[in-house]
């Protein structure tokens, strides 16, 4: 990352929160999109948003991955349980400096709520949108809750583009100002129907998607093919495709993982090298560590997501023993506690 | 949808003449016969799809698989929540709506509809009759037509 706009002041303005000027074939204000653009390897996690109503908890989780990731997702309630909103997280964290990702689920919201809650993230300096469908209501701890759905993900992106790109509601009446979000969405190309997940992925494409997030992959041989067709259908040209890494702390968790999280697929020599691992938290992080290794080296993979809840502290970790990043040292607060421990350890 | 071929030669053969027949009815009663007509199209679809009557069909682009069935109503699935025998995340004992639009879509002639983007559908048009919408030839604004 060249020092343009990591160290010139005037480039960064005074606050941390300030937007980035635009580049010239950009189309957010962010960081996230200047990394992958400029052509680097990038890095995304994933923040726990709190239970709490106490933004110095948001900084806190955040802080866990200064200097080691590109930007982080805030997760919209996630298996469909209440924490802080989305637009919230991204909001404190924007304002500290950092690159979040607004997730926006189409379960809870409508086309109302949902361009609305667009434009105020934009207004508060969110960069980057990712389009999802969202889990059931029932997967969460508020299942009589009403689930909308007025939406799904390839709905959405089509929306958050025409916002953009046309500076209008799906009504047609005009904004004043469009929204400057990086787009994307997530894909799966683990589960059933494996061979059309490739068409998935390029109707997301063709809605508007800009960056693809993926599921969990500890299936490199099913990410192969998958790569491969993508490939061959010029979607990785057409979009920056990111897959999701896990960090697994034990075989109990992975199985409990594989029989009730919906979407994730284990395969049984990941839970049997857990399982016979002596230590098995330190194998775990091994695992994560190779397969970053791994999908690095496939063609059109642009960048890993980490996905490492409840162990968020390693992820600084496994991405800096993994070499992913090529020696870069991604953004991080003047501040960050980490880079304070780093420093005097 | 194992039957999605012969559903869809059944679908282009009966449907226009359908449409065609509403056309000639709908000029001579107005809007006098609608409530029997969507009773009969919700009846028929009902039994042969499970249809839950949208008001936007969209059978012939899904493989013969009534997307308004899935939990989540997505018009362009699967979700990522599949479960790895190909059924639904939210409701076991039920096959992926899209798992099975996908399948069907494979084995049908047209079966190539599938990979255009529905966009959400108007939910104003529920309940109503898309046999009579076709039949007017009444448009769904293009709100959110796909230019690129």
């Amino acid at each position: 990352m060249g020092a343009a706009f990591q160290n010139d002041p005037l480039v960064l303005g005074t606050n941390p929160g300030d937007p980035l000027p635009m580049l010239e074939g950009h189309v957010s204000h962010g960081r996230f999109e200047r990394v992958l653009k400029a052509g680097h390897f990038a890095v995304t996690t994933e923040i726990a948003p709190p239970d709490s109503a106490d933004p110095d908890e948001v900084l806190k989780r955040a802080s866990l991955f200064d200097g080691y990731v590109d930007a982080i997702n805030a997760t919209d309630g996630s298996g469909a349980h209440c924490h802080m909103s989305s637009l919230a997280v991204c909001a404190i964290l924007t304002r500290a400096g950092y690159s979040p990702i607004l997730q926006i689920s189409c379960r809870d919201r409508n086309r109302i709520a949902i361009q609305g809650d667009t434009l105020g993230a934009a207004a508060l300096g969110v960069c980057n949108a990712l389009c999802l469908s969202g889990d059931d209501v029932g997967a969460g701890d508020h299942p009589e809750a009403k689930p909308v759905f007025d939406f799904d993900s390839v709905s959405l992106i089509r929306t958050l583009r025409i916002l953009r790109d046309e500076s209008r509601f799906l009504s047609g009446r005009k904004l004043d100002l469009a929204p400057k979000l990086f787009i994307g969405s997530s894909i799966n190309p683990f589960v059933p129907p494996i061979e059309n997940r490739v068409d998935q992925l390029a109707k997301k494409i063709q809605a508007g998607a800009e960056y693809i997030q993926s599921q969990y992959c500890f299936d490199i041989e099913i990410l192969k093919g998958f790569m491969s067709k993508a490939v061959d259908m010029g979607l990785t040209e057409k979009a920056y495709i990111l897959i999701g890494i896990g960090v697994l702390p034990s075989a109990k968790t992975a199985s409990w993982m594989r029989e009730n999280v919906p979407g994730v697929h284990i395969p049984d020599a990941i839970i049997d090298r857990l399982q016979q691992a002596k230590k098995p938290k330190k194998e775990g992080r091994d695992i994560c560590v190779e397969l970053m290794q791994q999908v690095k080296e496939i063609e059109g993979v642009k960048g890993v997501h980490v996905m490492a809840y409840r162990q968020e502290k390693w992820v600084g970790d496994v991405v800096k023993r993994s070499g992913v990043l090529d020696g870069r040292k991604p953004w991080q607060p003047e501040n960050s506690i980490q880079k304070s421990l780093t420093e005097t350890s | 949808m194992r039957h999605s071929r012969f559903m869809e030669r059944l679908y282009n053969a009966v449907n226009p003449s359908i449409v065609g027949s509403l056309r000639l009815i709908t000029k001579v009663f107005g809007t006098k016969l609608d409530k029997p007509i969507t009773a009969a199209e919700a009846g028929l679809k009902g039994f042969l799809f499970d249809c839950k009557m949208c008001g936007d069909c969209a059978l012939s682009k899904t493989g013969m698989s009534c997307p308004m069935n899935c939990p989540k109503t997505i018009r362009n699935g699967p979700c990522g929540g599949v479960r790895a025998n190909g059924m639904c995340e939210v409701k076991p004992e039920m096959r992926c709506v899209w798992v099975a639009a996908w399948d069907g879509a494979s084995r049908m002639k047209n079966g190539d509809e599938i990979k255009n983007i529905e966009f959400a559908v108007d939910n104003r048009d529920t309940g109503k009759s898309s046999w009579l919408k076709l039949a007017r030839e009444e448009k769904n604004g293009d709100i959110a037509e796909v230019s690129h």
